[in-house]
């Protein structure tokens, strides 16, 4: 029984730790999908941290920390867009910018405002968001199976873990389903056609830099306003460029991006178990090689086993309209 | 939204490469200000305390001159990558590694006579930076993972490997802090203390150190290998235009491969400075970040080494003016001086077209108009 039981907590936390990296790649599969490169995830979701747990500390309520999150991190893609779809200036460096400027800006507010070397206050229950149980959890706990799906996996999560797995159909539908969709694909991939048909190529691809700012928010707030009390320097850790490979991993399509976010999450979720853990015929590993399996896995995964990644025709080049 | 048109030839070289970047480059200080101004400090105050922190004093100006030399390499190793439209965020990585080549070189040899070891030293220290960029080029030729996400994760990689060292392996024992033991002191490299003796200045202490020659040397190297030889001729096509240049019967492998290993091994040279030059031992974390501020450097010197001194060396003036500050302004930590470096790549790189066309149609208007009198 306890095998199992460690099985459960292992699939739950592989589900509360590829939460951010869920969001993100959705993000990301917006802005690369409508052909501008996203390398950025890393920088906004660090911003999103930094705002939420700012915004809920001084208002009270975590609701409105995501609030002033989400507004921030669509000013910060609508700056990129600025940059990078107005101004036809080079995507990556747009996006390097945007990611350095967060990780000193964030430190810098933060320990300025607060006094702590990049620290902001300890949030109290009422100023963050509280695992959700849901109803039956524990009436339901001790029957075998279906007791342990429910109670141990699927209850007890934060509201950020729902909404990140209800956010992959609804990306799906959006991206593949609606004449939106329709549009957005066909500006990454032919932007002079869709202009020839009447459509505004600037115009989509603020828009679709406008949803990528909406959904990285979510993953920033997650960090600092539900699994964590506060927000704590470069706390993203990498996360944005792990959701950027799994997103390129899973071909640029969500279904197979979130298989990726996975697996990324499982990963991690491993990699705390085994710190410190003999294991047999090997003895214990070093914790600094378990702390780097998530980055070695993305090396490996980018390096594509599984066949070549084909990125939407037009990404990275801006669009210059025929006079 | 601007729709400007200006004819390229027409515009005086002097207009593009220094009119605009000083315009884009006053932009991100202004913007840097007003983050001060938010922190709670008065941006003119700090302005007057970075000009007196890194011009003020002797020991502060040989600080900046310190941090310019650690820019040069790390610039250099960005704008080399670049010319082949390569992405090489890693130099933190690469550096990091390169120290440890520095290191394990020196301690080994330490018994040769003072140059060889030094050169060799070197040669160790640019070895291994380019063996860590090897694998990101390999990967981004071969099979196509993008270079930017391969040489972050070489970032971290780095970072877990050499704690992994420094604290199981190379760790001095009779320390608690993971740190190697020092090299022994005839191999050190001459300080600016030594010189300044020459020169009837006394200081008390200073970091810079004889590898600023190298950065200068290393300035005229990548201008050479760049702009004069075949592979860089070679490496320009690849980056310009792959296709035409597979035409050419240029491969671009090869050139990936080349550009990577070279811009890494100039990252790899910061260890020379950090490691034979000053602290002596691999410490921790020692690249803190001017892996990084590299792609500023480059980007503000439109990566050629005639812009990038000057750009490295106002890193230099903002590093060493910005501890100053840090000293003496509470709410400014250091993390406000890597808020900059995100503005000054935002407006000298992404942002570098925003006023472009009206600057550039301004002059050649102006200059059209004396020609007509």
């Amino acid at each position: 029984m306890e095998f199992l039981s460690d099985i459960a907590s292992l699939i739950n936390s592989t589900l509360r730790i590829s939460t951010p990296l869920v969001f993100a790649a959705m993000a990301g599969i917006f802005a690369e999908r409508s052909g501008v490169i996203d390398f950025s995830l890393e920088g906004k979701m660090l911003m999103a941290a930094f705002v939420a747990a700012v915004g809920s500390y001084y208002l009270g309520n975590p609701w409105l920390g995501l609030l002033l999150a989400i507004i921030v991190c669509v000013c910060l893609s609508m700056l990129h867009g600025f940059a990078s779809v107005t101004h036809k200036g080079d995507q990556v460096v747009s996006c390097v910018a945007i990611n350095i400027l967060i990780i000193g800006l964030t430190t810098a507010l933060a320990a300025a405002w607060f006094g702590q070397a990049g620290l902001t206050p300890t949030l109290n229950e009422d100023q963050r968001f509280l695992e959700i149980h849901l109803p039956f959890a524990d009436a339901l706990r001790d029957i075998p199976f279906i007791g342990t799906l429910y109670s141990d996996i699927l209850s007890g999560h934060y509201v950020f873990v729902y909404l990140a797995y209800l956010s992959v159909p609804l990306v799906f539908w959006i991206v593949f389903k609606t004449s939106f969709g329709l549009r957005l694909r066909a500006v990454g991939e032919n932007p002079s056609a869709v202009d020839t048909a009447g459509i505004n190529v600037f115009t989509m691809r603020y828009k679709a830099l406008a949803i990528n700012g909406v959904l990285i928010a979510f993953a920033g707030a997650h960090l600092s306003t539900a699994v964590n009390a506060n927000f704590f320097r470069e706390m993203s850790a990498g996360r944005g460029y792990l959701a950027l490979a799994a997103m390129i991993f899973g071909k640029w399509h969500p279904k197979t991006a979130l298989i990726a976010c996975l697996l990324f999450g499982f990963t991690d979720a491993l990699q705390i178990r085994l710190q410190g853990v003999e294991l047999p015929a090997i003895g214990e590993i070093p914790v600094q090689l378990i702390q780097a399996l998530p980055y070695i896995l993305t090396v490996v995964l980018l390096a594509g086993f599984v066949g070549k990644a084909i990125a939407p025709n037009a990404i990275g080049q801006p669009y210059i309209k025929e006079r | 939204m601007s729709n400007i048109v200006v004819d390229k030839s027409k515009v005086p070289w002097w207009v593009s490469n220094v009119i605009v970047p000083l315009v884009n480059l006053t932009l991100a200080l202004l913007v840097s200000g007003l983050f001060v101004f938010i922190a709670g400090e008065n941006p003119i105050e700090a302005v007057k305390l970075i000009i007196y922190g890194s011009f003020g004093y002797i020991q502060g100006f040989a600080y900046t001159l310190y941090y310019t030399t650690n820019f040069i390499f790390t610039g250099l190793a960005f704008a080399v990558a670049f010319h082949c439209r390569l992405f090489n965020i890693g130099g933190e990585g690469q550096a990091y590694i390169g120290g440890l080549g520095v290191f394990l070189v020196a301690i080994n040899l330490s018994f040769l006579p003072v140059p060889i070891v030094w050169l060799l030293a070197i040669f160790g220290a640019f070895l291994f930076g380019a063996a860590w960029a090897y694998i990101p080029a390999y990967l981004q030729s071969k099979r196509g993972s993008h270079v930017v996400i391969t040489t972050i994760m070489f970032n971290f990689i780095a970072s877990s490997l050499m704690i992994f060292l420094l604290v199981d392996v190379i760790r001095d024992t009779n320390q608690m802090a993971p740190h190697t033991v020092k090299l022994p002191e005839e191999i050190w490299l001459p300080s600016f203390e030594a010189f300044s003796g020459i020169l009837g200045i006394k200081i008390r202490y200073s970091p810079l150190n004889l590898t600023f020659l190298l950065a200068i040397a290393s300035l005229f190297f990548v201008w050479f290998l760049v702009w004069k030889t075949k592979w860089g001729y070679e490496m320009r096509a690849v980056g310009h235009n792959t296709q035409a240049a597979i035409y050419a019967g240029i491969s671009p492998h090869k050139n990936i491969i080349i550009a990577m290993c070279i811009s890494g091994g100039l990252a790899g040279l910061l260890g020379v400075n950090e490691i034979l030059g000053v602290s002596h031992k691999i410490q921790a974390g020692f690249p803190a970040g001017y892996g990084f501020t590299g792609i500023a450097v480059a980007l503000m010197g439109r990566n050629h080494p005639i812009g990038i001194l000057p750009a490295a060396f106002l890193f230099g003036i903002l590093y060493q003016g910005g501890s100053e500050v840090t000293f003496e302004m509470p709410n400014i930590t250091r993390y406000m001086f890597v808020a900059v470096q995100g503005l000054i790549i935002l407006f000298s790189g992404a942002l570098e077209n925003l006023f472009r066309p009206q600057i550039e149609s301004f002059f050649v208007r102006r200059l059209n108009r004396e020609v007509n009198a």
